[in-house]
C-alpha cells in the first residue's frame, strides 16, 4: 500500500482584484468576473518564487508526515516558472530541507500539469521500492502577458506532497494519464510570456483531456462519479471545472470543496494540488477523492485516492489551505503588482 | 444565353473545425454537391474565398482544390470580393455555363477562420475595409458597423430591442439547423445584457467567426431536366459596387451597392420585391439586415427594424429572411457564405428545409454583401 503521507501548502499574502486589473486595462471588469468567475487572485512577494513556496510547502508536508527529511529519496519540482532556465530548482529545495546528498533530483515542466506530473513519479519510485519517501511539489509563479486574459488569473501558490508505504493519509488506489499533441499554450525560449490558442485552449485541449483521464481512470478502478466524496480538476477559471464536472456526472458540492480558484486565481502547477491540499483539510477516513490535473500540450493525470484514519491525527499539524487563502491578505494596486511580477524593466 | 439550373448542394457541419484543414472542409462540402447531383466529374470549378493568405498562408486555391477534389487539369479560378466572395463565384460560375463556356461548374466557397488568434483574424477582416482611410485610423468591422447602427437608429429611430430581434429570429431559424455553427436560441434580453462591442453593438449583435464551405453544381437548365431533382433556375444575377470607405458614401444607412444589385437582379428575372418567397441576406451585424431589406426594397427606407418587431421576416412571416440561421447563427466562413445562401434557397425551393421549411417556396433571393457594403452581389432562384 502506497500513498500520501503528508502534505502542505503555501500561499502569497498578496492579492489583486480583477477591478483593479481592469481598470488599468479599460477593460469591463463585470464581464471578466462573470465570464472567468474570478473575483482576485494571489501575487507573489518580490522575494518570493517557485523555489521559496516549494520549500514552505515542503516544510508544512514535513510537519504531518513526521519523518526524518534524510529518508526522502527522491525530491521533484514540477513548475513552469523555475527561475532559472539552466539550474536545477529541485536541488536548493532538498538541501533546504535536509534531504542532501543521498537523493535523486529533477524539474518537471509540463504547463499546468508539471507538479502532478512529479507526484506521478515520486509515487511511482515508492511504489516500485526504489525509494522509501519521494517529495514532490507542484509550484508556480504564473505568467500572463499585461493586458491579456490570461493576467486575470495567473496566481502563484505552491503544494508539496511526499510518498511513502507508512502512516499512509490517503492511499493511491489508481493512476491514470492521458496525453495527447495538443499545442494550446505555449512559451518559447527568450519569450517573456506565454501565448495560448483562445477558445482551442477549451474543447480540443482542456475538456478532451480531462474527460479523457478522468472516464479513463474510473474505468480502470471500476468507479462512477457517485462513488467520490470529492473531485478536484485542474481550475485555470472558475467556470472550467464546473463544465468539465456536468460533462461527466460530477455535482457542485463533489467540486466545491477544492474550488479555489474564484479568490486565488490559477496557480498552473499548483492549482489542482492545491484543490486536493484544501479537499484533504476537511476529508474523512474512508472518503474516496479524485483529482485530475491539465497541462497544455496536452495532458492529464488522475489519481484515485483513499482517505485514512491518520487524517484526523496530521490534519491540524500544520496550517490549512482555505486558512491561508482567506486570512492576512494584502491587497495590491496594479502599480506595485506589476513591480512585484516584474512587469516594469529597470535600467540596467 | 442559356438559362442555368442548380442541380447539385452542399454544405458540411460549420463550426471551429480545428481538426480539418481548407482542403478538407472544401472537399468534404463539393463531394456534398456532387453526390446530390450525381456526377463525378466537372467542365471546371469557381472558389470564392476571401483570404486564405492570411488566414492558412496558403494562395493558388484554384489548383489546390481542384486537385484535392480529383478534377484535374480542369480550369479552375478563384474569386475574391471581401465577404461577397462566395456570392461573386456563384455570379462567375453562372456566367460560365450561361455564356456556353463550360457545361457543368461546381461553384464552392471556403474559409478557414480560426486557425489565427482573434487580434490576426480581425486584423484579416479588416482588409477588406479602406487601410488608408479607415483601418489605420483604428477601426474594424464591428466599429464600422456600429456607426451605422447609431446612425439608423438616429434618423429612423430604430430601437436597440429592434436590433436585438434580428438576433432572436436568426437564431430561431438558426435552431432548426442542425449544420449552423450556433444552433441555439437567444432571448431579446441576452442579446442586450451581452458583452459590449462597440456601441451599440453587442456580441450577440455580431456574426461568428467560423470555418466552413459550401457547394454548388451549375449547368443548362437543359441539362438539368435529365437529372432527378427539381430544377431550380438561377433566373438572375446582379452585382454592384460602391467606395468601400464608409466615410466616401452619401448615407450610411443605405447600402447603394445592395440597392443596384437587386434593381438589376429584379429587372433580369422580371420579377419584383412582393414575388419573392424567402431571402437569405448578409447579417454579418444585426444592423445590416435592416439596412438590406430596405434597400431590397422589401420595406419602405426607416421601416426595416419595425418590419423585424411586426414579425415580417420570421419563419411564418410575409417573407422570411434567413430561415437558414443567418450569418448569425448559422456561422460566417466569409468566403462560404455567398454559396451557402444559395445551398439554402435551392434546398428551400426543393422542399428540402426540414423543419425550417418555408411552405410553398417558389422564388427565393439571395443577397451577399462585401465590406460595409463596398460591393453586393444579388441572385434570384426559381424551381420549374
Amino acid at each position: 500500500m502506497e500513498g500520501i503521507i503528508g502534505y502542505g501548502a503555501c500561499i502569497p499574502r498578496n492579492r489583486i482584484k480583477v477591478e483593479e486589473i481592469a481598470k488599468v486595462w479599460g477593460a469591463d471588469a463585470p464581464s471578466y468576473r462573470k465570464g472567468l468567475l474570478v473575483e482576485e487572485k494571489s501575487v507573489p512577494s518580490p522575494d518570493q518564487d517557485t523555489i521559496t513556496m516549494s520549500v514552505e510547502a515542503s516544510k508544512l508536508a514535513l510537519k504531518r508526515a513526521g519523518i526524518d527529511p534524510k529518508e526522502i529519496g527522491a525530491v521533484y519540482i514540477g513548475s513552469e516558472s523555475h527561475p532559472y532556465a539552466v539550474k536545477p530548482s529541485g536541488t536548493v529545495l532538498a538541501e533546504a530541507i535536509g534531504a542532501t546528498p543521498d537523493v535523486h533530483t529533477a524539474d518537471f515542466e509540463f504547463a499546468c500539469k508539471a507538479g502532478t506530473e512529479g507526484m506521478f513519479v515520486a509515487l511511482s519510485l515508492v511504489k516500485a521500492g526504489q525509494v522509501k519517501y519521494g517529495l514532490a511539489v507542484g509550484a508556480d509563479t504564473s505568467q500572463g502577458a499585461p493586458g491579456d486574459a490570461l493576467e486575470y488569473t495567473a496566481a502563484a501558490g505552491a503544494a508539496a506532497y511526499i510518498f511513502g508505504r507508512e502512516k499512509i493519509v490517503a492511499e493511491a488506489l489508481e493512476t491514470y494519464s492521458y496525453t495527447t499533441d495538443t499545442p494550446d499554450f505555449w512559451r518559447r525560449e527568450y519569450q517573456y510570456y506565454p501565448q495560448h490558442g483562445g477558445r482551442f485552449t477549451g474543447e480540443p485541449a482542456y475538456f478532451k483531456h480531462i474527460t479523457g483521464a478522468a472516464k479513463g481512470i474510473m474505468e480502470k478502478s471500476g468507479l462512477k462519479p457517485a462513488d467520490f466524496q470529492y473531485v478536484i480538476f485542474h481550475q485555470p477559471n472558475g467556470k472550467f471545472p464546473f463544465r468539465v464536472g456536468d460533462m461527466l456526472g460530477f455535482a457542485k458540492k463533489q467540486i466545491e470543496p477544492g474550488w479555489l480558484v474564484n479568490k486565488l486565481g490559477n496557480t498552473y502547477s499548483g492549482s489542482s494540488p492545491l484543490g486536493l491540499t484544501a479537499t484533504l483539510d476537511i476529508a474523512k477516513p474512508g472518503d474516496l477523492i479524485l483529482i485530475v490535473s491539465y497541462g497544455s500540450g496536452a495532458g492529464s493525470d488522475a489519481f484515485v485516492l483513499k482517505v485514512t484514519e491518520r487524517i484526523d491525527e496530521v490534519r491540524d499539524l500544520a496550517p490549512k489551505t482555505r486558512e491561508l487563502l482567506d486570512k492576512n491578505k494584502n491587497y495590491l494596486e496594479y502599480g506595485a503588482y506589476a513591480k512585484f511580477r516584474h512587469k516594469i524593466r529597470k535600467a540596467e | 444565353m442559356r438559362d442555368v439550373a442548380v442541380i447539385g448542394v452542399g454544405m458540411n457541419k460549420w463550426g471551429e473545425l480545428w481538426e480539418k484543414s481548407l482542403r478538407q472542409v472544401f472537399t468534404e462540402a463539393a463531394i456534398l454537391a456532387l453526390d446530390d447531383a450525381g456526377i463525378d466529374k466537372i467542365d471546371s470549378l469557381i472558389v470564392g474565398c476571401m483570404s486564405s493568405g492570411l488566414f492558412v498562408g496558403q494562395e493558388h486555391l484554384s489548383s489546390l482544390l481542384a486537385d484535392y477534389l480529383g478534377q484535374v487539369p480542369v480550369p479552375a479560378a478563384r474569386v475574391e470580393s471581401a465577404c461577397a466572395s462566395g456570392g461573386l463565384a456563384l455570379r462567375m460560375g453562372f456566367i460560365e455555363v450561361a455564356s456556353g463556356m463550360s457545361d457543368v461548374v461546381l461553384v464552392g466557397g471556403v474559409e478557414k477562420m480560426t486557425d489565427v488568434n482573434g487580434h490576426e483574424a480581425t486584423f484579416a477582416l479588416g482588409t477588406a475595409a479602406d487601410q488608408e482611410y479607415e483601418c489605420y485610423h483604428g477601426i474594424t468591422f464591428p466599429g464600422l458597423y456600429a456607426l451605422m447602427a447609431r446612425a439608423h437608429m438616429e434618423k429612423y429611430g430604430t430601437t436597440r430591442e429592434q436590433l436585438a430581434m434580428v438576433a432572436v429570429k436568426n437564431h430561431y431559424n438558426g435552431s432548426l439547423n442542425p449544420l449552423a455553427q450556433y444552433p441555439f436560441k437567444v432571448s431579446v434580453e441576452t442579446v442586450l445584457n451581452s458583452v459590449m462591442v462597440a456601441d451599440p453593438l453587442r456580441i450577440l449583435d455580431c456574426s461568428p467567426i467560423t470555418d466552413g464551405a459550401a457547394a454548388l453544381v451549375l449547368c443548362p437548365v437543359e441539362l438539368a431536366k435529365k437529372f432527378k431533382k427539381p430544377v431550380v433556375r438561377v433566373i438572375a444575377s446582379g452585382m454592384a459596387t460602391d467606395a468601400i470607405a464608409l466615410s466616401s458614401r452619401q448615407d450610411i444607412t443605405w447600402i447603394e451597392s445592395t440597392f443596384h444589385a437587386a434593381k438589376k437582379a429584379y429587372a433580369m428575372a422580371g420579377k419584383k420585391p412582393e414575388d419573392i418567397d424567402l431571402i437569405e441576406v448578409h447579417d454579418c451585424f444585426t444592423i445590416a439586415e435592416i439596412c438590406v431589406m430596405e434597400a431590397l426594397g422589401l420595406v419602405e427606407k426607416g421601416k426595416g427594424g419595425k418590419a423585424v418587431q411586426d414579425g415580417l421576416t420570421s419563419l411564418q412571416g410575409k417573407i422570411p429572411v434567413n430561415a437558414s440561421g443567418g450569418l448569425k447563427s448559422k456561422g460566417h466562413p466569409v468566403g462560404a457564405t455567398g454559396v451557402a445562401q444559395a445551398v439554402e434557397i435551392v434546398k428551400q425551393l426543393r422542399g428540402e428545409a426540414g423543419p425550417r421549411q418555408v411552405k410553398d417556396a417558389k422564388i427565393g433571393l439571395t443577397q451577399n454583401m462585401g465590406g460595409s457594403g463596398g460591393s453586393s452581389v444579388v441572385h434570384i432562384f426559381e424551381r420549374d
